[in-house]
Order: C-alpha cells, then sequence, then structure tokens
C-alpha cells in the first residue's frame, strides 16, 4: 500500500474552481465585483447618460415629438425668464430649507450625543427615526390638511386669540399667501418636517465625536459657555452639518410631491421636470431641468470635500 | 396559372401577411377575434367599473361579452394624454380636441374604418365629421362624450348663480361682502388661456377675438395681462380633479372653473355646491376615442368602439359625468339611467355656446403664422403661474 499523496486528488468542481481561484486571484476579485459594477456602470450611470443626451435633443412644438438631433436650444430654453425663475425659487428654497432643518437639528442632536444615555438614546432613535417609517405622501396630505385654511393651525390661533399673527405672518410679500398651505411658508414648514431626519443623524455622529478632553480644556484655559460653541464645538461639528445639509439641499432640490400638494402652484425644479417629462411631453427640456441639480449638487460636493466633510466617512 | 400571376399571388400573400404583423400599417378592414386585453388612457371617471359606485358600470359586461379585459390609466390633463400616447403601449385614449390634432399630427393615432362600426350612424351628425377628428376627410377616432367646462360655485355665498365670469377674472367683493383674492381657483392647464380670451371676447370687443383658439399677438397678450390678474386672486390652480374638491372643502374656495365631475362629487356629499354657464358661454371638451398606431389589441378596440356607442355607456356616463352624449338617442330611449331633462341640465342644448378645446396652431383662419401657437400658451402659462 503506497502512502498517501501530498497533493490530494480533485473532488469535483468545487476543488477545481478552488484551485483556479487560488492560481488566479484576481479572476475571483473580477468575478465578484462585475455584478455591482455592471449595475453601476450599466443601470445607474447608463441611465444618466442616456438623460444627458435626452437634453441635447429638441421637440416639435406642435407634435410633442422628440426630434433626435444634436442642438443646444433646449439648454438655451433654460435661460428663459420664466425657466429661470423656477431654478432660483429651487435653489433658494433648497438652502432656507438646509438652514432651517440644521437650526432645528442642532439641539436635538446636541442633546442626544452628549447627554441622551440608555433608555433615552433609544427613544432618541426611535423618535427621530419613526418619520422616516411612515408614507410620505400620507405626511404631506395630513400636512396639507393641517394648514389649510379651515384646518386645525388656524383652529388652534382662533381658540388661543393668535389669528392677528396668523393673518401677519401670511400677509409677509413674497412668501405669504391666502393659507398656510398655499404659500411659500407652508411648502417650507413640509419640506423641514419632511427632511429633517436627515440632518439630524449625521451632526449627531459629528458631534459624539468631538473629545470632551476639548472642552474640559477650554473651560479651563477661561473660555465662556458661547466661546467654546464658536470656537470648538461648531468647527468640530462643522463636516456633520454639511453631511446632512448635502442630503436636505438635494432631496429638497429633487422633490416634486410637496411642492405640488402643499404651495400655490408655483413650479420647482422637480415638479417642473415631472411636468414636462410626463405631462408634457418636452422630455428635452426636462433632461436639461434634470441636469441642473447635477451640477448644482457636483459644485456643493467639491466644496464639502474642500471643508472636511468626508473625512469621517 | 402564369408564373407572373403566381408570383403576384406570392407577393399579394406575403403583404397580407405583413399587413396582418402590422396592423398598424393601414386601417383595420375587418374584426377578428379579441386578444384579451385592452389599456385605455382616459379621464378621471371616465371609464367605470363599478368600483367608485355600485350603479355605474360600464365595463364588466363589455369585458364578459368580449373577453378583453380592461385597464385604465387616468390622466389629468390632456398634455399627459399626448405624452402618455407618445411614449405607447395603449390601445385607446379618450383625448379632447386640444389632444387629438396633436396626436394626429404626431402620427401616434391610426385612421379609424368607421364601416366596421355598426352604430356609427347614431352618433350626433354636429359631431361625426367634427374637425378635431377628421383631418383631410379621414377619421381618426370615435366620439365619446362632451360637456362645458362650467363655474362651480358655494351657494352660501352665491345666492344667486354668477352671471358672469368675473369672479374669477377681476378683484371684486363677492355676495358675501369679502374680497374674492384667496377665494378662486383656475385650471392649471395652458388651455386656460381659452377661457380668459373668451371672457375677452365678450367683454373687450375692440380686440376683434373671433375663436378663443385663434389669438394674434395683441389678443394673446391681452389674455396674459387678464390671468397676471387672475394669479394675484388665486391662491393655487387645481389639475387633480380631488385636490379641488378637497380645496372647496377646506381651502375657503367658493368659485372656481370646473367639470361637472367634481360638482356632482361635491353635491353627493353634501356640499353647497352648484354649477353655471355664466353669459359669456364656456369653453368646453369633445372627446374623441382615438386609437394607438402601434395598438396591440385591435380587435379588442373596435369592440370597444361599438361598445361606447351602442351600450348603457353613453347614458350612464354622461349622468355620472355631468356630461352629454355623443349619441342623442341615449337621453331618450333608456338604455340607462339618463333623461331628456337630465341632458338638457348637462346643456345638450347649449351646444353653440360652447368653443371646445381645440390645439391653438399658429397658420389659422386670421393668416399664415398669424396666431401664437401651443408651445407658447404652455411656457408663458408656466410664467403666470410663476408670477411673472
Amino acid at each position: 500500500m503506497s502512502p498517501a499523496p501530498a497533493i490530494l486528488p480533485e473532488r469535483g468542481l468545487a476543488d477545481r474552481l478552488t484551485a483556479l481561484f487560488w492560481r488566479h486571484p484576481r479572476l475571483l476579485l473580477a468575478v465578484l465585483l462585475t455584478p455591482p459594477l455592471l449595475w453601476l456602470g450599466v443601470v445607474y450611470l447608463g441611465s444618466l447618460a442616456a438623460l444627458l443626451l435626452q437634453s441635447f435633443y429638441s421637440i416639435d412644438e406642435f407634435s410633442g415629438v422628440v426630434k433626435e438631433e444634436f442642438t443646444l436650444k433646449t439648454y438655451g430654453e433654460l435661460f428663459r425668464a420664466q425657466n429661470m425663475d423656477i431654478i432660483i425659487r429651487t435653489l433658494l428654497m433648497s438652502a432656507v430649507v438646509t438652514v432651517g432643518c440644521a437650526i432645528l437639528a442642532f439641539p436635538i442632536a446636541y442633546y442626544a450625543a452628549r447627554f441622551a444615555r440608555g433608555k433615552w438614546k433609544a427613544i432618541f432613535y426611535l423618535g427621530v427615526m419613526l418619520p422616516l417609517w411612515s408614507s410620505y405622501l400620507v405626511k404631506v396630505y395630513a400636512w396639507k390638511l393641517i394648514l389649510a385654511k379651515e384646518g386645525i393651525v388656524t383652529w388652534a390661533a382662533d381658540g388661543m386669540g393668535l389669528v392677528p399673527v396668523l393673518d401677519a405672518v401670511l400677509s409677509i410679500p413674497g412668501i405669504g399667501g391666502n393659507s398656510l398651505s398655499t404659500s411659500y411658508i407652508g411648502t417650507f414648514l413640509v419640506f423641514v418636517y419632511i427632511w429633517l431626519p436627515y440632518m439630524i443623524l449625521p451632526m449627531q455622529a459629528a458631534l459624539e465625536r468631538v473629545p470632551t478632553s476639548m472642552l474640559e480644556a477650554s473651560a479651563d484655559l477661561g473660555a465662556s459657555r458661547s466661546q467654546t460653541f464658536r470656537t470648538v464645538i461648531f468647527p468640530l461639528a462643522m463636516p456633520g452639518i454639511i453631511a446632512g445639509s448635502i442630503f436636505t439641499f438635494s432631496l429638497t432640490m429633487g422633490d416634486y410631491i410637496i411642492p405640488q400638494i402643499v404651495g400655490n402652484s408655483s413650479r420647482f425644479i422637480g415638479l417642473a421636470v415631472y411636468q414636462l417629462q410626463g405631462t408634457a411631453g418636452n422630455t428635452p427640456l426636462a433632461a436639461a431641468f434634470a441636469v441642473v441639480p447635477i451640477v448644482v449638487m457636483l459644485v456643493y460636493l467639491w466644496v464639502a470635500k474642500r471643508k472636511g466633510a468626508f473625512d469621517a466617512l | 396559372m402564369t408564373t407572373r400571376t403566381t408570383l403576384k399571388l406570392l407577393g399579394s400573400t406575403t403583404l397580407a401577411l405583413i399587413t396582418g404583423l402590422t396592423p398598424a400599417m393601414a386601417q383595420m378592414t375587418s374584426i377578428g377575434p379579441g386578444e384579451g386585453e385592452l389599456s385605455i388612457v382616459a379621464w378621471a371617471g371616465y371609464i367605470e367599473r363599478g368600483e367608485t359606485d355600485k350603479a355605474f358600470d360600464w365595463v364588466t359586461k363589455f369585458e364578459a361579452a368580449s373577453g378583453c379585459k380592461v385597464s385604465v390609466k387616468t390622466a389629468n390633463t390632456s398634455d399627459e394624454m399626448v405624452a402618455l400616447m407618445n411614449e405607447g403601449g395603449f390601445d385607446l385614449v379618450t383625448a379632447s380636441g386640444d389632444a387629438s390634432l396633436r396626436l394626429i399630427a404626431g402620427g401616434r393615432v391610426q385612421e379609424i374604418n368607421k364601416d366596421l362600426i355598426p352604430s356609427w350612424s347614431t352618433i350626433d351628425p354636429r359631431l361625426q365629421d367634427a374637425g378635431w377628428h377628421m383631418v383631410d376627410g379621414k377619421h381618426y377616432g370615435v366620439p365619446y362624450m362632451w360637456g362645458p367646462n362650467v363655474l362651480m360655485y358655494n351657494t352660501e355665498v352665491f345666492k344667486e348663480p354668477p352671471t358672469s365670469w368675473n369672479v374669477v377674472f377681476e378683484k371684486m367683493d363677492l355676495p358675501d361682502g369679502k374680497s374674492n383674492e384667496g377665494r378662486v381657483q383656475a385650471y392649471d392647464g395652458p388651455i386656460h388661456v381659452a377661457d380668459a380670451a373668451q371672457y375677452l371676447m365678450f367683454h373687450k370687443p375692440e380686440l376683434g377675438i373671433t375663436s378663443p383658439y385663434e389669438l394674434n399677438e395683441d389678443q394673446y397678450k391681452a389674455a396674459l395681462d387678464l390671468l397676471r390678474v387672475q394669479r394675484t386672486l388665486t391662491s393655487r390652480y387645481w389639475h387633480d380633479a380631488f385636490i379641488q374638491i378637497d380645496d372647496f372643502k377646506n381651502e375657503g374656495v367658493v368659485a372656481s372653473g370646473s367639470w361637472p365631475f367634481q360638482v356632482n362629487l361635491l353635491k353627493a356629499d353634501n356640499q353647497p355646491i352648484a354649477s353655471t354657464i355664466p353669459q359669456e358661454g364656456a369653453t368646453g371638451w369633445a372627446d374623441t376615442t382615438m386609437m394607438h398606431v402601434d395598438s396591440k389589441h385591435p380587435n379588442c378596440a373596435y369592440m370597444w368602439f361599438e361598445h361606447q356607442l351602442s351600450s348603457n355607456l353613453q347614458s350612464d356616463l354622461s349622468v355620472w359625468f355631468g356630461a352629454n352624449p355623443a349619441v342623442p338617442a341615449a337621453c331618450t330611449d333608456g338604455r340607462g339611467m339618463q333623461t331628456a331633462e337630465g341632458c338638457t341640465a348637462n346643456g345638450l342644448d347649449d351646444f353653440d355656446k360652447i368653443k371646445f378645446w381645440t390645439t391653438p396652431v399658429s397658420n389659422c383662419s386670421q393668416g399664415e403664422g398669424a396666431c401664437v401657437p401651443y408651445y407658447r400658451w404652455v411656457s408663458d402659462y408656466i410664467g403666470v403661474i410663476g408670477g411673472r
């Protein structure tokens, strides 16, 4: 009887595959990476490329059929006054919503990061995440009713004798309106409500990373509370704020449902894309509109990167 | 048989095969068995199968008789209908006059062979050859329903029906003594420019408007100016029938151009709502069922054409939607719930007062290139709503 060989004979396909991958590690890498790369390349970047391509077409203005010839005419249309209005209106709203979210989120995130412990931490997470689990549409429709002229807010203001205050707010030119649900103020409130969790969570993560020793050092060196906040906490929390603002800014910029239900019917980029593409059949102009947020976000991300928002990732 | 005739025969058989495979190439010459499915792009409330209200059902029987399962895609505006048909994948569309001509020009719908529709002759003669579905003597659709865009109002504010559209166009005090600012609405579709033009046609005859769909630069500018005034009165424009219903209930809206559909639903909900056609007349819609050029279920589509004219559909839909049947006999012959009085109430006798939706084109009765075409209505109306 001969001794067993040092190398065992192959026992089947699995052994052969193992041997193959062992001899050629790059092959294994390729097999594992191909599906996600295909997904990213074809489905994701491919559709983005198709979108870009569409924006260089134009539309036959009577029949609404897309003319598949290269032209910059569609981009030229973006600069028409009413389309510039849409872009500026959207960017302003996104900026204001982002600032609003940041101001509201900071104390909440600070409390959660510094003071909430044990059970309270869990409750806090639940509270922040809970709104994300219910249907987006239901929440927006609920807000339409809350803000309506004959809705809860008006009713409450009536009960507390605050109607003049509400009327004064609604009579602010530019952002006021007939009722909260038909004014920019209403659109702003709903946007802030919907996107707030996306600001709180990254902000809290950043605040948790601020070492307590630095705060103690700041106090030891005689800094007042506001000095500590301005020179230590805020700069160190900045990456979290910027990361959160990327969410709130881009989500507001792309949303098309809220301005359709709450607001005064003025178009936002998302709504314009939705209507031009779905309603008016003007896919090229819709595509050109859709390129605007992409460009804005690329600039935004570039600035954010320089500010170190991604260092903590 | 000579070689030549054999070749000819072969050729024509091949041709017949090709045409058989791609029925879109020519109009149909005969109806075969149903393909089992039919997809329709329709206005909200147009295709009912008894799910909203048991009494209103004109689909179940069709499905049972033809074996064609009907699926419906609801569209809110004419532009949306054109876009859906441009995308394709549908068999039929209930297109209004401001969509039908665009669909024909874009080559999205096919010619109809009316000889295959036995009940064609029962259609209202005023609709049979109407310009919004007949081009160069060819029919591209089968008339479905028509009706006015009414002025819907709150009866607690208006004890008497308003006699003019000025309540939604001019700043004024309503009968309850309060201003109409923020209490009126307007349609969120560019075709609403025509309503403004029709109002001016009556009140500013010096502009010389003859048709609200054929406006030269000056007339168009006057209409836009009127709409800018309307923007200051309107807190929100409506394009979803159900959001408008909600706004009449919760948002304090008391007057708006609307469809009888919303009026009926609000009345059924015991809201203090009624509607009227003011002295200026009204715009209206005359809808035509048109067939997609690449329809996958042409036989089912033709069966639907016959069904829409001969069944209870015409009568019951006119009750449901507050519209008028394309087949006038449906008002009286008891095939459904509609009655002669009901048709009169829906405006059957006002046919001549109604300016039916038509796509504005630049070559109009005022001359070649004299009129403002539809795409400018679209972009300018977006501007007006944006406060420009």
